[in-house]
């Protein structure tokens, strides 16, 4: 075993052993039983970060390449393996680290809580099965850990599971997870059947040499079957509603579950997949993101609880991602993947942090009704939570694609890439910039909303502000790190420190992606040059705009918000967006409650008419029959039947009796009269 | 001792039945028949010792069975020999974890049935019947022998349910009785037919595989193999049991004590699956490719149909029987992929079916013992109640919520497995359905995909009942209840550890069933080429 493979297995597996312990031995030890999950998470993620450094020393290369047999049955094999290269490595590094800061984070967060070491636990359950979708070299070992990253989002979400919204929220999660995984279980089948393998690089290498030629459209469907698995979990249209229930869990949940692991783990499946996605599954690709997108940011507009409006510009983002890979930038995608997952980790922690604040003011002061996410309760929170404020603002700035910011460099690029898509394609594909940019702006404007109405102007309840204070160091930490991880320069040194430049080491590291599909990739990177300044001079100009129009309404209060709102609301459009499109209650009248009714109508076909009706029928008539048969045997065979040659045989008895007259000439006469019958009657024959 | 070490694995319970019979006259003290507390204690260790050592031996069969070795630990005597009837015992891949798992779960339905109270002599004694009869099924070589242990198994059954069922035990202890005798009848008709139309007439299973493919006749108008195929598999698709046969199993399941709906969901489920794949697929292959789809198609309508009744359920027991009656569905369509022309596909079905059979086995027992659990503590076991309950005040509510918070460890084994039921990887249902799924995916695409919806509803109903029962604030407080107990564990975790470690490492199981089933799939293929079909 060499040593890379060790590493790759120990990151795999010791946040497996952290759920493992805590679940059978830490809550004997209480709090203290944290330390073996920190360390755990902490050895993760160094091993990660070395993987991460060998993509500056051999670049290009797979780092590890693995294969062992699972199972066989001699033609049918199932091979499980570990495929990393600069990808997996980047991913890694995401995943264990974001994930080490959450567990970091939770010390403070859950502290006192009842389950206090489960949750731990959970949080290992939780990494394990998503390094493990990294790590994974083939689709059937990726959907494994895909599955598995179902319950572990299941218990996380409904940690608190007490609260009824908790424990629907997680189920909503798993089951909506699970109607994509279908598709991508079936896209699975469609390739194996074809390639028999289920190897990701084997698949890309059989593509490569023609082995879906002549097959149609099979490919294209098969690449949107497999993908469907990444609109569920990536919560893209129209699967995304169960991402705002999945606020329920814990705030650093949130963190973890919507910046880095669980959402990211579509689009990372995207990202792998993509040497194989045809230029018309990636036009499928390009519209679900972008409908996502543009539509997620029309949601988080009119939202007042903090999380929402975080849990809707993460479906917008992640919108983002799927539309870069289906227009082709590809690099760009995974670049956002990274940068966004950084800066909206800091995000949620940042809410977590205010949230926790609120959440004791709101206990000393002993009201139990207030809701403390409801930023139309908070306001002037700057001065009392500084590290919370200016972290938050750097996130903001990074989301909201600001020069010196990562978010710009990540986006900007994506934006580019739609750009070049209509300049390639023209005509309907103008909708991809138009909700591109569209997004862009509106990203701009709520996040400077949540910012202003949340940490700027008068404070909205003078009662919790005075209870207010900054959260303790083991939350404050992960928040300074990550908000310096959301500048630009983290991603280009040492090649340049140029704000408007995105080339540096994550650029060498991710090359801009092959595909075997169809799609030429030196035509998509040769219209991304051409249209990146036009997206940048746009991007730029959009984003301003954002920020100015938040300005006006939230800060200077310029406008009267209520007043346009109520204007706007005319078309009932303002109760559109926050209603979310009504998506939650049309898919409750047109699928759940049929669905349900349904189901009761079946049960009741097959119990009360099938079985007690017809098979019990089958019974009746029986019984009927032996009723009927019991009646006859007794009443006609035997009382007429056979009791009839009884009486028949009494009758005669009775009649011939009268024969008996003791006369013998009678009985010679009788006799005479016989012996003269039968000598005619042989005469006669 | 190996040689007859099959005999001894049938008859150790029965064996155990007796002495129960003759102990209980020395010890019941004042020599009258009804049980003292004394007897009972005896007669539970009795069946205890007895059920743990058929255990102990089938587990020894399972490490010494060599894979790829044939059929093995035979016996083979001469029995009726005017009608060439012979007691012919042999395990090969397909029986050997049907036979494990049977011994398991008597040991473990035994050890769940502690609290029995009524007449606890007969109720062990017809358990241990009941085990020696399915034991003799799954090693029976010889089909009139086979079919007097598949006989056997309805008595004890019949009294085990109408005596120490729920309210409604004397109905569901009839009419599973007719109704699986009414399958039985068409068994023997088909047994009859190959006995008189196989050359020199036989009972032996394997010796007809090679005489029944000479059959040739028409009965009617109809292919007589047709007539026969169709009779053995109306007389397995009630066991098994395939939709439109399926309605015995929910009010079987219902009434029955824990213990014996344990081992009618366990082990006697299989028994329809094992007939066809012991008797229809070897004896009649040509058929095998004739109703292939037909197979497939009834295992989708299992799947979907079974998972649908179990989303509608309020009864958690009832819930967890039409859970079965889908996931056998799994087991049907991987069969069905016997026909499939790539070798892989064929393999990852028919495999996948055995192994599904055993998962099925053992995840199901573990959700009718955590059923049993619950129902001992409160009394009930409905998810909500029903709209005609007893007391208005509760008719229509939500039975129970938030015991997650009361009963930890209960509600972490439910959870597990509710998950191994809904096919979670790293369970071991997940790999037994994903095979089946591929198998049925290889020959029949669009069915195959109607029929992942499964992956779907089966989770709609393992969810959703997880959380009305134990998550969400409490609705129904039950003062003082208890966490599972020593004994209780003793039933769930041995099960919890093989669905963990066959889903993690199914080679465990594959690699030995596997040499059996391939070669399975090669004689049905080849054979069904000699006969002329395919």
């Amino acid at each position: 075993m060499t040593p890379t493979l060790l590493f790759a297995l120990a990151i795999l597996f010791l946040p497996l052993l952290s759920f493992v312990f805590q679940i059978f031995v830490g809550n004997r030890i209480g709090r203290a039983a944290h330390w073996f999950s920190l360390a755990a998470l902490g050895i993760t993620l160094s091993l990660a970060l070395s993987f991460l450094a060998n993509i500056f020393i051999t670049p290009g290369y797979a780092l590890l390449d693995v294969n062992t047999v699972w199972f066989s049955s001699g033609s049918f094999t199932v091979e499980l393996g570990i495929y990393i290269d600069n990808i997996a490595a980047v991913m890694l590094v995401v995943v264990s680290l974001i994930s080490f800061l959450v567990h970091i984070y939770s010390t403070e967060y859950m502290r006192g809580d009842p389950r206090y070491t489960r949750y731990f636990g959970y949080l290992g359950l939780f990494t394990f099965s998503m390094n493990g979708i990294v790590l994974a070299n083939s689709l059937l070992m990726m959907y494994v850990f895909w599955e598995l990253v179902g319950p572990s989002s299941y218990l996380l979400i409904g940690f608190w599971f007490e609260k009824q919204t908790a424990a629907s929220a997680g189920m909503k999660a798993f089951l909506t997870n699970r109607v994509g995984d279908i598709g991508m279980f079936i896209g699975i089948l469609l390739l194996f059947m074809q390639l028999g393998t289920f190897n990701i690089q084997a698949i890309a290498e059989q593509v490569e040499f023609g082995a879906f030629d002549g097959t149609g459209i099979l490919l294209t469907v098969a690449g949107i079957m497999v993908f469907m698995g990444a609109i569920g979990k990536s919560a893209q249209f129209p699967l995304h509603i169960w991402l705002p229930d999945a606020m329920e869990g814990p705030t650093p949940v949130s963190a973890l579950i919507h910046a880095a692991t669980m959402v990211a783990a579509g689009v990372y499946m995207t990202v792998r997949i993509f040497a194989f996605l045809t230029p018309a599954a990636l036009e499928f690709v390009a519209v679900i993101g972008g409908i996502t997108a543009l539509m997620a940011a029309i949601i988080a507009i009119t939202q007042v609880d903090i999380k929402r409006v975080l849990a809707y510009s993460t479906v917008s983002q992640l919108g983002y991602m799927v539309m870069a890979l289906g227009v082709g930038a590809f690099q760009a995608g995974f670049f956002h993947l990274t940068t966004h997952a950084m800066f909206k980790a800091c995000l949620f922690l940042a809410s977590g942090s205010v949230i926790h604040s609120m959440h004791h003011a709101l206990h000393k002061i002993d009201d139990h009704s207030t809701d403390p996410q409801d930023m139309r309760n908070m306001g002037g929170l700057r001065k009392k939570m500084p590290i919370t404020y200016i972290s938050m603002v750097v996130a903001s700035l990074s989301i909201s694609g600001i020069p010196f910011f990562t978010g710009f460099l990540s986006k900007d690029a994506i934006l580019a890439g739609t750009l070049a898509y209509y300049n390639l394609h023209h005509g309907w594909t103008i909708f991809l910039p138009i909700s591109g940019f569209g997004a862009a702006i509106i990203t701009a404007f709520y996040m400077f909303r949540l910012i202003f109405m949340t940490f700027h102007g008068e404070s909205a309840r003078q009662d919790i502000h005075e209870h207010l204070h900054e959260t303790p160091g083991a939350m404050t930490t992960p928040l300074i790190i990550l908000s310096v991880l959301s500048l630009a320069f983290v991603f280009t040194i040492p090649s340049t420190v140029n704000p408007f430049n995105s080339r540096g080491w994550f650029t060498t590291a991710i090359q801009t992606g092959e595909n075997f599909a169809g799609l030429d990739m030196e035509v998509v990177g040769e219209a991304l040059h051409h249209a990146h300044e036009p997206a940048m001079m746009i991007s730029l100009t959009v984003a301003a705009l954002g920020i100015l129009a938040a300005l006006l309404f939230y800060l200077f209060r310029v406008v009267n918000v209520e007043k346009l709102t109520k204007r706007i609301n005319k078309l009932g459009l303002y109760n559109l967006s926050f209603h979310k499109f009504y998506i939650d209650e049309i898919y409750d009248a047109i699928l759940y409650r049929p669905f349900f009714w349904y189901t009761r109508v079946v049960a009741k076909f097959d119990w009360e008419l099938y079985d007690q009706k017809f098979i019990d029928w089958w019974g009746w008539v029986t019984l009927k029959l032996s009723d009927w048969s019991g009646y006859s045997d007794y009443n006609w065979l035997d009382q007429k039947v056979v009791d009839g040659f009884g009486k028949a045989t009494r009758y005669f008895g009775k009649e011939l009796r009268l024969s008996q007259s003791g006369v013998i000439q009678n009985y010679i006469l009788g006799g005479v009269i016989g012996i003269l019958s039968i000598f005619i009657l042989f005469q006669a024959f | 001792m190996s040689s007859h070490i099959l005999s001894l694995l049938i008859f150790i319970p029965a064996a155990g039945a007796l002495l129960m019979l003759i102990g209980h006259r020395f010890i019941s003290s004042n020599g009258n028949s009804e049980d003292s507390g004394k007897t009972a204690v005896f007669h539970k260790w009795i069946a205890v010792i007895f059920t743990g050592l058929q255990l102990f031996l089938s587990i020894w069969l399972w490490v010494n069975y060599v894979p790829g070795g044939g059929i093995q630990y035979q016996e083979h005597h001469a029995w009726i020999q005017s009608f060439n009837i012979e007691y012919f015992l042999g395990v090969d891949g397909l029986s050997l974890p049907l036979i494990v798992l049977t011994a398991l779960l008597s040991f473990i339905g035994v050890v769940s049935s502690w609290n029995i109270k009524k007449s606890v002599l007969g109720y062990f004694s017809l358990l241990l019947l009941l085990d020696t009869a399915m034991m003799g099924v799954f090693c029976s070589l010889d089909f009139f022998l086979f079919y007097v242990f598949w006989e056997l198994m309805l008595l004890p059954m019949y009294f085990l349910i109408g005596i120490w069922g729920g309210p409604q035990r004397m109905y569901a202890a009839i009419k599973f009785f007719l109704y699986t005798l009414l399958g039985s009848v068409l068994m023997l008709l088909a047994m009859l037919a190959l006995y008189f139309y196989t050359e020199p007439h036989t009972f032996n299973l394997i010796a007809m595989i090679q005489s029944g493919a000479a059959i040739r006749d028409t009965f009617w108008g109809m292919d007589i193999r047709m007539l026969i195929f169709v009779a053995l598999f109306i007389g397995f698709a009630i066991k098994v049991p395939i939709v439109p046969f399926h309605t015995w199993l929910p009010l079987a399941h219902v009434e029955a004590p824990t213990a014996v709906s344990v081992i009618l969901a366990g082990v006697l489920l299989k028994m329809g699956t094992y007939g066809l794949l012991r008797i229809n697929y070897p004896l009649l292959p040509d058929q095998v490719y004739i109703f292939a789809w037909s197979i497939a198609l009834l295992g989708v309508i299992n799947i979907i149909w079974g998972a649908l009744n179990a989303i509608a359920q309020i009864d958690l027991k009832k819930m967890v029987a039409y859970s079965s009656v889908s996931h056998m569905g799994y087991v049907l369509l991987g069969m069905a992929a016997v026909v499939s022309t790539s070798a892989a596909g064929s393999q990852a079905g028919i495999n996948g079916a055995v192994m599904q059979m055993f998962n099925h086995g053992t995840i199901t027992a573990m959700l009718f013992l955590l059923v049993g659990i619950i129902y001992e503590k409160v009394h009930h076991r409905y998810i909500f109640f029903p709209k005609d309950y007893k007391d208005p005040a509760l008719a229509g509510k939500l039975a129970f919520g938030g015991l997650a918070g009361q009963l930890p460890v209960y509600s972490g084994f439910v959870a597990l497995a509710f998950f191994a039921g809904l096919g979670l990887p790293a369970l071991s249902g997940f790999i037994s359905e994903a095979m089946c799924f591929i198998g049925g995916f290889s020959i029949f695409r669009t069915l195959t995909i109607i029929g992942t919806l499964g992956i779907l509803l089966n989770a709609i109903y393992f969810l959703r009942s997880y959380m009305h029962i134990f998550l969400g604030p409490v609705s129904n407080a039950y003062e003082g209840l208890k966490d599972m107990n020593g004994r209780e564990l003793l039933t769930i975790v041995p099960l919890a550890i093989i669905v963990i470690a066959l889903g993690v490492y199914p080679r465990l199981m594959l690699d030995v069933i596997s040499p059996t089933m391939n070669s399975l799939i090669k004689l049905v293929q080849d054979m069904a080429l000699m006969v002329g079909i395919n």
